[in-house]
């Protein structure tokens, strides 16, 4: 049989407030366990939360980027259930009036074709603290740093029929939370964390299967190999003639497997009440509108006006705009050198395979946007040949100089285009070289081509990589053949 | 001393007649030899309270020293208190030292006044006669075999017996009026948001209201110009300007529009308390007042909605007493179902626990509707019930409690004590203003009357309590006790 997998995402991201989303603690990551978790957030008896306006700010931002609709009122609730991380024994969440509603994102596939997933809806809640079973023999220590972390649940529809389609949606959303600067994106840090909803149903069939939730998926490759498996797994379990249940699953990326935490049946009720130390959160016009002028260029925009305006393939497009800060790079680069098409060149294969290599991000990169724009220009205007360009950039990857100019006089690597300079060199090779022409002359026609490159290595080599190889390649080839 | 009310204390500071150190002293030897009996402080703190009527009297002799600088107060032992044991009346805080203050404790002693200690209450509020405290019940001073009312009734207790000359109680149901009736003496619940809930540890979030209890409506004007007003720690307070309520105390009732809701009137009602209110509203017709019969018609409503929206808002705030990071911890848990379970059942008491479970059961999946939702429904009926009532009339007024205080250990059925409340409650629903005069005795113990206003009619509340209080003298007669340790 022929079986189709649904699947639905919900992804956690954490917003990039300085502060909690309940009380005025720091956000920041990595602190000493408990140092950042102030009265409120430890739940002591006779605090109050009091919103953070700035998370509110950010899920409209997110909202307004994913077309949403922005609910004018949106009500906090409690999710109660008991857990020594979660210290109030509820967490504020907002359960039955989200303050972002129904939008949708585009994703691209590998192919270069898009596809829209529908948004459901997008929630603010505060995150909970930690439990830290392995530090403590027999004991389990809790640090309540993270605890009041504002989250936005972002719930997609299950519109996703593949872990390719599943990884673009988080890699999109992925995307424009960094676009809008609501979120670091850092998702080694927890700063955006994934639930997926699995089902699987034969070809054709419109009602949905029986979906599993799987939990703790942390990075864009988990995501596919968590569906990978599951999808296998349910589509085993059907065929040998079991039936799924519903039921919680965690993702384990040791074993590459998903394992069963809890049945339907042993789900909590979680009493989802309206928040009384709350108040409504509303929201007018003008507030929105507000919002509405600040947001910056989106990556689709982005994507689609490299491609249209710019000339940019498809694949370029989508991989450059799929991080503000590449986008912003190589934007930079274009207005300095003028060629889109290089410009997308030379970020996405020299820039990024020297800061993947030494794991640096684009934003730290060593080599400035106006410094790699002008040692393209230098090779669009013929001043240096290919090779010497990989040469300067290098040089200026190391700090060997301020500007591709002045790598270009120190090392001498000007191309010599002059073709009484290059004619001479090429004499001087010729008479250095009797046996090679005296081989070059006694063979096939159709093997001289391949026996060339010995002269055009040796002519470099004597013009220190600075002749124009196209020149020298000519150049040797009239001389060569007069002596036939 | 302690015969003077905090009006006439402050004034005899200012005149430098004696010294808050000595005002101070004067009531701790009072705790120290009545309380014994009485039972009405959790937490006595002597050494601090001396330490703050020093710092008052320098500033005194300084210079500046507010109109309340030296005065001493109580508060319940809901409040708050740095360094202070803060135990809700339960043994489940018995070891919790907050380590911060509540707004309304802060304000207090930015004000100068003097925390003497903390009172006895029922355990986290829930309760109408404080024999539901983990520290044993409090006596009213009128007859040691009564209540004092509850839950605010180590306040109320205290104050009637001149251990204090004031004390701060909250009001869910009725806690601070219905303790305020039964020991004689006046107690305002302010409308929700007009006093800060940052630091009051929480039974109902949306009904609970701090305020003063005192000998006179003078009094309480006095303390609620201090704590009253917007707090950004608290997203229910409201911002809104803080009137002089003393100013306005002396304004003339002629032409006041008094409403009696006959709901109020009705079934259970005492006739010794009934005569005692209608005898208070003829002193208002003396005054220049005009009465008319006015209908609350949902008010049988109330005691049922109350139950179902203050144990659900109970049973998730009383959630955070898990054993893990403060307060009572069992012995040995086994793992972490025992911890919880232990902890709690160790820690909670009987009243707590039944309303922890009516709002679990509330609340659970298959219930919310017909019972969180349609109270929420059935409160907004009742909020319009008062609306309507103040588009007729200034306010309103009935008896604060059906019976004067009841003997201890009278009431065991959970119910009957619920129906307690049945003149208080619907005044939290409705998150409007309620007040409690002294208005006479009923089989020697006090009487008290009610008056409600609409949403932030504090002032006039104050004001129509005060010009009662100048044309009678109930609220200036103290129990016998109080005299035996003068």
């Amino acid at each position: 049989m022929q079986w189709e997998t649904v699947i639905g995402l919900e992804v956690h991201v954490q917003l990039a407030t300085r502060s909690k989303i309940f009380s005025g603690a720091s956000t920041a990551f990595g602190a000493e366990p408990n140092t950042q978790a102030c009265a409120v957030d430890l739940g002591l008896p006779g605090v109050l939360p009091v919103l953070n306006e700035q998370a509110v700010a950010m899920a409209v931002q997110f909202g307004l980027a994913v077309h949403a609709d922005i609910a004018e009122v949106s009500v906090f609730d409690r999710k109660n259930y008991f857990y020594p991380d979660l210290p109030k024994g509820y967490q504020t969440s907002q359960m039955y009036h989200p303050i972002v509603g129904p939008g949708d994102v585009e994703i691209t596939l590998e192919d270069g074709s898009t596809k829209r997933i529908r948004i459901h809806h997008a929630h603010l809640e505060e995150d909970a603290g930690k439990s830290l079973h392995e530090d403590f023999h027999g004991m389990t220590g809790i640090d309540l740093n993270r605890a009041g972390t504002p989250l936005l649940e972002i719930v997609s529809e299950p519109d996703m029929r593949s872990a390719k389609e599943a990884a673009a949606y988080l890699k999109a959303i992925h995307s424009i939370v960094t676009y809008l600067g609501i979120s670091d994106g850092n998702m080694a840090e927890g700063s955006m964390r994934c639930d997926v909803n699995v089902s699987v149903r034969p070809k054709g069939q419109e009602a949905f299967g029986t979906r599993a939730e799987i939990k703790n998926v942390n990075s864009f490759r988990f995501v596919e190999r968590a569906i990978a498996f599951e999808v296998e797994r349910q589509i085993e379990l059907i065929e040998d003639g079991g039936t799924v249940v519903q039921e919680t699953r965690l993702f384990d990326p040791d074993r590459d497997e998903t394992r069963s935490m809890r049945t339907k049946e042993e789900a909590n009720d979680y009493r989802y009440f309206p928040c009384p130390d709350l108040l409504p959160v509303v929201l007018d016009q003008a507030y929105l509108d507000h919002l509405r002028g600040q947001l910056p260029e989106l990556p689709a925009d982005k994507r689609e006006r490299f491609q249209n305006e710019l000339g940019l393939s498809a694949y370029d497009a989508n991989v450059i705009s799929a991080s503000r800060d590449m986008a912003e790079f190589f934007e930079a680069v274009h207005s300095e050198c003028g060629d889109a098409k290089q410009a997308a060149n030379w970020v996405q294969g020299e820039l990024s395979g020297a800061l993947n290599r030494e794991n640096l991000s684009i934003a730290n990169s060593p080599i400035s946007a106006r410094q790699l724009g002008e040692l393209i220009s230098r090779v669009l205007d013929d001043t240096i040949n290919g090779k010497a360009a990989k040469e300067v950039f290098q040089a200026l990857w190391n700090g060997q100089g301020e500007s591709a100019d002045e790598v270009i006089d120190a090392k001498g690597l000007k191309q010599v285009t002059d073709t009484g300079a290059i004619e001479a060199m090429i004499d001087q090779v010729i008479a250095d070289s009797p046996a090679q022409v005296a081989q070059y002359c006694d063979s096939e026609p159709e093997k001289r081509g391949k026996m060339i490159g010995y002269f055009v290595g040796q002519v470099m080599k004597a013009s220190r990589g600075t002749a124009n190889p196209q020149q020298v390649n000519g150049l040797l080839k009239e001389k060569l053949d007069a002596l036939l | 001393m302690y015969e003077k009310t905090l009006t006439q204390l402050a004034a005899a500071l200012k005149s430098g007649e004696f010294s808050s150190r000595e005002l101070t002293a004067h009531y701790l030897q009072r705790i120290e030899q009545a309380d014994g009996k009485l039972n009405s402080f959790i937490s006595v703190t002597a050494e601090q309270a001396l330490k703050q009527a020093e710092v008052a009297d320098n500033a005194r002799a300084a210079g500046n020293a507010g109109p309340l600088a030296g005065i001493p107060l109580a508060l319940k032992d809901i409040f708050c208190t740095q360094g202070v044991k803060t135990s809700c009346g339960s043994k489940m805080l018995d070891n919790f030292i907050a380590p911060y203050s509540a707004t309304v404790v802060e304000k207090l002693n930015a004000a100068g006044t003097i925390s003497l200690g903390k009172t006895n209450m029922d355990e986290f509020a829930m309760g109408s006669s404080n024999e539901n405290s983990y520290y044993g019940p409090v006596k009213n001073p009128w007859d040691l075999t009564a209540v004092p009312g509850g839950s605010s009734g180590g306040s109320a207790a205290a104050v009637a017996a001149g251990l204090v000359p004031a004390a701060m109680g909250t009001d869910t149901g009725g806690s601070i009026r219905q303790p305020a009736a039964f020991c004689g003496i006046t107690g305002l619940k302010p409308t929700y948001g007009r006093v800060s809930r940052f630091g009051i540890i929480a039974y109902a979030s949306s009904l609970d209201q701090a305020g003063p209890m005192a000998r006179s409506a003078e009094d309480c004007a006095h303390l609620l110009g201090v704590i009253a007003g917007h707090d950004g720690r608290d997203s229910t307070s409201v911002s809104r300007g803080v009137p002089d309520y003393v100013e306005g105390l002396n304004a003339p009732l002629s032409g006041l529009k008094i409403g009696l809701p006959k709901e109020y009137f009705g079934d259970g009602l005492a006739p010794d308390v009934e005569k005692a209110v209608r005898e208070a509203v003829k002193v208002y017709e003396s005054l220049g007042a005009t009465v008319r019969e006015v209908s609350l018609p949902h008010t049988h409503y109330a005691i049922p909605a109350y139950y179902v929206i203050a144990p659900a808002e109970a049973s998730s705030n009383l959630s955070r007493y898990d054993g893990v990071r403060f307060g009572h911890r069992c012995d040995n848990p086994s793992d972490l179902i025992d911890l919880y379970t232990r902890s709690r059942a160790e820690g909670f008491g009987e009243e707590v626990k039944r309303r922890i479970l009516i709002g679990t059961h509330t609340l659970s999946e298959g219930f919310f509707d017909a019972y969180y939702t349609k109270a929420q429904q059935v409160r907004r009926l009742i909020r319009q019930d008062f609306l309507d009532a103040f588009e007729d009339v200034d306010v309103l007024m009935g008896p604060a409690s059906p019976t004067p205080a009841f003997d201890l250990g009278a009431k065991k059925d959970p119910v009957s004590m619920y129906l307690q409340d049945i003149y208080t409650i619907a005044v939290n629903l409705a998150g409007i203003p309620g007040i409690s005069v002294p208005a006479g005795f009923a089989g020697g113990r006090p009487v008290g009357l009610q008056i409600l206003g609409t949403h932030f009619a504090e002032a006039q509340l104050l004001n129509v309590a005060h010009q009662f209080q100048q044309a009678t003298d109930w609220h200036l007669q103290r129990p016998a006790f109080a005299e035996e340790y003068a």
